[in-house]
């Protein structure tokens, strides 16, 4: 068995010798290259332009402007798509845009012969616009008399959802009890895949295809259709390796524009590769979120009642809009189900740009701000830090009232255990008591939960297709997608378990075609293990049954007598070896009386879902007069439920740990409050981590096996990244006094708290 | 503009190409060699993508132009595999310690490495850091990264 | 591809130099970091300009007859830290250079480049400002002399003239020895950054080391151009070596510097780095010259 083995990639050679090919490195030579131009304001219309010195450059072969494309208004997040009205995606862009509502919003572009020539092209058009004041914040966007963003959304708030569990009014009527209220920012981040959102897009027929870095191919493909207005069967994506995506390859990015670019050449190939400036600017963003938190607490620690109202700045479109500030408020209520609860969130619309999926959806925004409120209240209480979260947070059996998400496992308490030893609490709590100095030291922690997948909010369905060749191996065929993250391997694992053949006779096609693949939803809310691992052991099933059924014919036995083992027809009960697969495949393909293809594909429509949790402790220095963080230890524990493949798990819980490090004290977007224009659009200015920022990264992990789970495990990918950031903010509040409710902890920003802390003179 | 003449060691064989004065080396190594494990992530010298070896040391081939690699040795990914596609201990080690998640970044940071792993003097894991911290990673957080290239050094230093 | 209108590739200094006279509009191409990244993005496109990269004879450290340390401006960031003469006469310059953006631009990088640009933020430039670093100009008339001292004009701008091309940085013996030095850079990632703010500082002590003979302060992004904090030098000078040493500089710094509130930090929080660094910088060079507190 290889499930729960720590195999090596199955990609892996191919991408230390740089044979895996990505979206760029399979583009035709000579095809034509497209150029966007951008928006150099950040809200109002564009009245007219002049092309004409652009178009006398040598090379440009023709220039569309928003006043060319089809008048069709399109959604673009990576959403399962609702065949109910009320449920679908806002369709509030076109290809390209007259009403411009962000600075760098797309309004024309250039197709050339070359790059040079299109991006001289783009530098000589000229544009007037009609230009409109722009509204950057979501205070700003909701005041009364802010300009219009979007037609159909007065007053710029996108949705306003609400919930109560329990009475709240009534619970805060209980005598005694002590009223904890907090107010925490979040920021605007990047997701920083190293690879830039790259397409490119050619005509075959009347059929349009376009190759593509994205997590999400089958809703790409609809997503060109309603852009474009044309039908599913006219549109095939082509999916190779990505480099990286975090989310926000899961909306429709380039797609769509490029898909509909190769219509204006005559189904010549066009390419539209992202610059890194454009990807920082024009693709998506985490959204900044604000959160004002009221807690009622009794003072033996159990909280009686909770209050959440939460912002979330969607910035120009809507793309996932309010999905993720719900999640986030939902997650409030999961992860201390305790006294009554009520939650309001707000998703604004407002002139910067667009923000939508990135790793854990909403949570590690809630998961600062719900965390650190918890050390504030344990503050206020003078309460022990984890035996606060332990009196309230969830338990096995809950069914959260809002979802009916049930904990089906939980090794949450067991993470604590192992992360509280580990970082050395109780000795260094002590230790740190009562410090002076410039240099002080803290001890932080966070937990918290996460859904895996997203039934029953929106359709989790799945389909995989598995292909016995002669030889006894087989093709693998997933819908699901393969971003960096392992998804190959760890699906060619389960494959090679529920057939019963070695890891080496899977052969994983790992680029997705949407012409041949088999539909998923693709890669993201942590559930390819979960949903799709499923359809992998269903198919897995169905295929050994179909070969044990060819076998049974051959060796006039009875089926039920046989069984597939490493390869070898076996009696089921003395383990006899009976015929080799190769033997049976060759036969079942050759046969000149009962030749039989013996493939099998299903899908699993999934209609569960379990939590994930874990802790994160850290153990920090503090330089006071220099505004710095150290961080000299840190761990993440993680329950997964059954872990599939421990190396790859591991990466991935170090990936998010970096993410996290990052969005606690480094990263965030910044724009000129004057014009909106993002100032930190490269990588020198937007503060990505480097290896010599980064602390050595621990990693535990604590295996209940999941009942849901197809190998009893659960959501693993994008929790990594949420309790880091939190558990960093309480070890500075441990070590300071100072509590910052707003990231990232960066040196400036330390110092402006400093010094109203009177840490600073 | 003008295509002009260069010469130079390219994994390990000389060659000449007529090449636009204008052309970045990475263009060039991409486009007209098909050398696609010099990635482009940037164009700016900023993620380390496309880092290759020139004369022993390590350069962003992006912001590098092709006229100045007349007369020099260059060295890209694809030039650490011998001629039967045998990979190299570095490469091996990445795939032993899971440090390759997407790829994308992976041929720059092999790249980056081989000045540790080729120098007689050992590197502290802080040193191997500062070595890589031209290279950006998103993935791994580095940590598996650190772990294949010291691995790496260490054995070629017992090895001596 | 670079959108140059022109580009010329001289084999020798008087090729580049006669190249300059006759395009005094062309930009000089040294290692490319700074001029091909704003060809890119646009702000430089269609620029004629003259590529010295390959030009040998700009590179190199040696020491001159009367002591003198000649840097040629195209020796790369890692060959200055690497070069036995800087690390044997002016580590901090071999250590500040170090910590300019990774490896690979370190590699391509040129010490002429980072100060002809003329950007505050150089981590050469406090460095060579505090060494009284002496530039060596030409141009087809001739070799001009200038301190370095006096090259910043202001944000970018230096005394160059259309016609001319940096040859030299030279730091005379009297600057460096028996001197000491430390360099802070801060900026908020560990590579790959600007500085929000650099501090070079280098010290001669008395024989006894009880007493600062000679201590020489500059900073980068602490003013529009690089500076000398000429006040704090002056109070230092003389100072005994003891804990208030440290305070007698960073008061007086802070009287000398001018930085400027950007997006990529505040006044308020520069002054406070100001103050900080200069009292580390000079602790620590003070200690590195035998000094004890």
């Amino acid at each position: 068995m290889v499930v729960g083995k720590p195999v090596e990639r199955v990609d892996a050679f191919d991408k230390v010798t740089g044979r895996a090919k990505y979206t760029a490195d399979m583009f035709p030579e000579n095809a034509l290259i497209a150029k966007v131009l951008h928006s150099t304001i950040a809200n109002g219309m564009v009245i007219s332009f002049d092309l004409n010195d652009a178009l006398k450059v040598p090379g440009v072969v023709k220039i569309l402007t928003c006043f060319d494309v089809p008048d069709i208004q399109y959604p673009t997040p990576g959403h399962p798509w609702s065949t109910e009205k009320k449920h679908q995606d806002i369709a509030d862009r076109k290809l390209l845009n007259t009403h411009v509502r962000f600075y760098g919003d797309d309004i024309a572009v250039v197709i050339a012969e070359t790059e040079l020539a299109a991006k001289r092209a783009l530098d000589l058009i000229q544009v007037k616009y009609e230009e409109q004041k722009a509204v950057f914040t979501v205070a700003d966007a909701m005041a009364p008399g802010a300009p219009l963003i979007h037609d159909e959304k007065p007053g710029n708030v996108i949705v306003h959802s609400n919930y109560e569990f329990g009475s709240f009014d009534s619970a805060i009527t209980e005598q005694g009890l002590i009223k904890v209220e907090g107010t925490y920012h979040t920021q605007q981040v990047q997701h920083c895949h190293i690879e830039n959102a790259s397409s490119f897009a050619y005509m075959e027929g009347d059929r349009i295809t376009v190759v593509s870095s994205t997590q999400i191919p089958h809703i790409v493909r609809r997503i060109c259709t309603q852009a474009l207005g044309c039908s599913f069967g006219s549109i095939r994506i082509i999916k190779p390796y990505i480099g990286g995506g975090f989310g926000n390859k899961q909306d429709a990015l380039t797609e769509p524009l490029n898909a509909w670019l190769t219509t204006q050449v005559g189904g010549r190939c066009v390419g539209l590769f992202y610059t890194r400036e454009e990807t920082f600017v024009c693709t998506r963003t985490r959204h900044a979120m604000d959160f004002d938190i009221t807690t009622y607490v009794r003072p033996d620690g159990s909280f009686a009642a909770r209050r959440i109202v939460a912002y979330s700045n969607q910035g120009a479109y809507a793309s996932h809009a309010h999905a993720l500030v719900a999640n986030a408020v939902n997650a409030f209520r999961m992860m201390y189900p305790v006294g009554a609860i009520k939650g309001d969130a707000y998703t604004v619309y407002t002139n910067i740009q667009t923000a939508g999926a990135m790793r854990a959806y909403g949570i590690p925004q809630i998961g600062f701000a719900l965390e650190a409120h918890i050390d504030d209240i344990a503050a206020r209480l003078k309460a022990d830090r984890i035996a606060l979260r332990q009196k309230n947070m969830m338990q096995l059996g809950y069914v959260d009232p809002g979802t009916t998400i049930t904990c089906h496992s939980t090794g949450l308490q067991q993470c604590i255990d192992k992360g509280r030893k580990f970082i050395h609490w109780d000795e260094k709590a002590k230790q740190y008591e009562h410090q002076t100095g410039s240099v002080r030291h803290g001890i932080g922690m966070a937990i918290f939960c996460y859904k895996t997948g997203v039934y029953p909010i929106s359709l989790e369905t799945s389909a995989c297709r598995m292909v016995l060749n002669q030889d006894g191996t087989v093709q693998l065929q997933m819908g699901a997608t393969e971003i960096g993250q392992g998804a190959d391997t760890v699906f060619s694992q389960m494959c090679a378990d529920t057939v019963g053949i070695p890891l080496e006779s899977v052969h994983v096609i790992s680029t997705q075609d949407t012409d041949i693949t088999p539909y998923d939803t693709g890669a993201y809310a942590s559930r390819q293990t979960y949903v799709c691992g499923m359809a992998v052991k269903k198919t897995g099933l169905s295929l050994k049954r179909k070969i044990l059924e060819f076998a049974a014919f051959m060796l006039h036995k009875d089926v039920s007598d046989l069984d597939l083992k490493d390869s070898w027809i076996v009696h089921t009960v003395s383990n006899e070896k009976l015929i080799a697969l190769s033997d049976v495949a060759m036969e079942a393909c050759y046969s000149l009386t009962n030749s039989h293809h013996i493939a099998a594909e299903e899908t699993h429509h999934c209609s569960d879902n379990t939590y994930s949790f874990g802790a994160c402790f850290a153990d920090i220095d503090v330089d006071i007069p220099l505004c710095k963080i150290h961080v000299n230890n840190i761990i993440n524990v993680h329950d997964s439920g059954t872990i599939i493949n421990p190396l790859l798990a591991t990466g991935q819980v170090h990936g998010g740990m970096s993410m996290g490090l990052g969005y606690g004290l480094l990263e965030q977007m910044l724009y000129d409050p004057k014009t909106g224009r993002t100032l930190d659009d490269n990588m020198l200015d937007y503060k990505l981590m480097t290896a010599s920022d980064t602390p050595e990264l621990n990693v535990q992990f604590v295996e209940p096996s999941d009942p849901t789970g197809p190998f009893g495990n659960k959501a693993l990918g994008e929790p990594p990244v949420i309790p880091v950031a939190p558990a960093i903010r309480n070890a500075l509040l441990n070590a300071t006094g100072v509590a910052v409710d707003s990231i990232p902890l960066s040196p400036e920003h330390l110092f402006f708290e400093f010094k109203k802390a009177g840490l600073i003179k | 503009m003008d295509k002009q003449k260069i010469t130079f060691t390219l994994n390990h064989e000389k060659r000449e190409e007529y090449i636009d004065p204008r052309a970045s080396l990475s263009e060039v190594l991409r486009g007209e060699f098909s050398l696609t494990s010099v990635k482009h992530g940037c164009n700016v010298g900023e993620c380390g993508a496309c880092t290759v070896l020139i004369d022993g040391e390590t350069f962003n081939s992006c912001i590098y132009l092709a006229i100045w690699a007349d007369g020099k040795d260059v060295l890209t990914l694809e030039g650490l595999s011998d001629v039967n596609g045998n990979i190299s201990d570095i490469q091996q080690a990445f795939i032993d310690e899971g440090a390759i998640q997407c790829g994308f970044c992976t041929p720059g940071f092999i790249m980056s490495s081989l000045p540790i792993i080729e120098s007689p003097r050992t590197f502290t894991r802080d040193e191997i850091r500062k070595q890589i911290s031209g290279n950006f990673c998103r993935c791994t957080g580095y940590e598996t990264i650190v772990n294949a290239i010291e691995k790496t050094a260490n054995s070629r230093h017992k090895a001596k | 591809m670079y959108d140059f209108e022109k580009i010329y590739q001289p084999k020798t200094i008087e090729q580049a130099l006669k190249l300059k006279a006759e395009h005094p509009e062309a930009l000089i191409l040294a290692g490319g970091s700074d001029i091909l990244i704003k060809t890119r993005s646009g702000k430089l496109a269609g620029s004629t300009v003259i590529s010295i990269y390959g030009l040998d004879e700009l590179r190199g450290v040696c020491i001159e007859d009367d002591g003198t340390i000649l840097i040629r401006p195209l020796t790369s960031f890692s060959h200055i830290t690497a070069n036995p003469i800087i690390a044997k006469y002016i580590p901090v310059l071999g250590e500040a250079v170090d910590q300019v953006g990774g490896p690979q631009i370190r590699n391509i990088g040129t010490i002429g480049g980072n100060i002809c640009n003329g950007v505050t933020s150089a981590d050469s430039a406090s460095t060579l400002k505090a060494y009284d670093a002496v530039l060596e100009i030409a141009s087809v008339d001739g070799i001009r002399i200038l301190p370095y001292a006096e090259f910043n004009l202001g944000p970018g701008k230096v005394d160059l003239h259309p016609n001319e091309i940096l040859t030299g940085i030279r730091i005379p013996k009297d600057s460096y020895e028996n001197t000491y030095g430390q360099y802070i850079k801060y900026s908020q990632r560990n590579a790959m950054d600007i500085a929000t703010l650099g501090c070079s500082v280098n010290v001669r002590l008395s024989a006894d080391c009880k007493t600062v003979e000679r201590l020489r302060i500059a900073f980068g992004v602490a003013a529009p151009t690089p500076i000398r904090a000429l006040s704090a030098e002056k109070a230092a000078t003389g100072a005994q070596v003891n804990e208030s040493l440290m305070e007698t500089v960073a008061s007086n710094a802070i009287l000398d510097v001018n930085p400027r509130t950007s997006w990529r930090a505040s006044k308020e929080f520069r002054m406070q780095l100001i103050s900080e660094l200069s009292r580390r910088a000079t602790r620590a060079a003070v200690e590195k010259a035998g000094g004890k507190f």
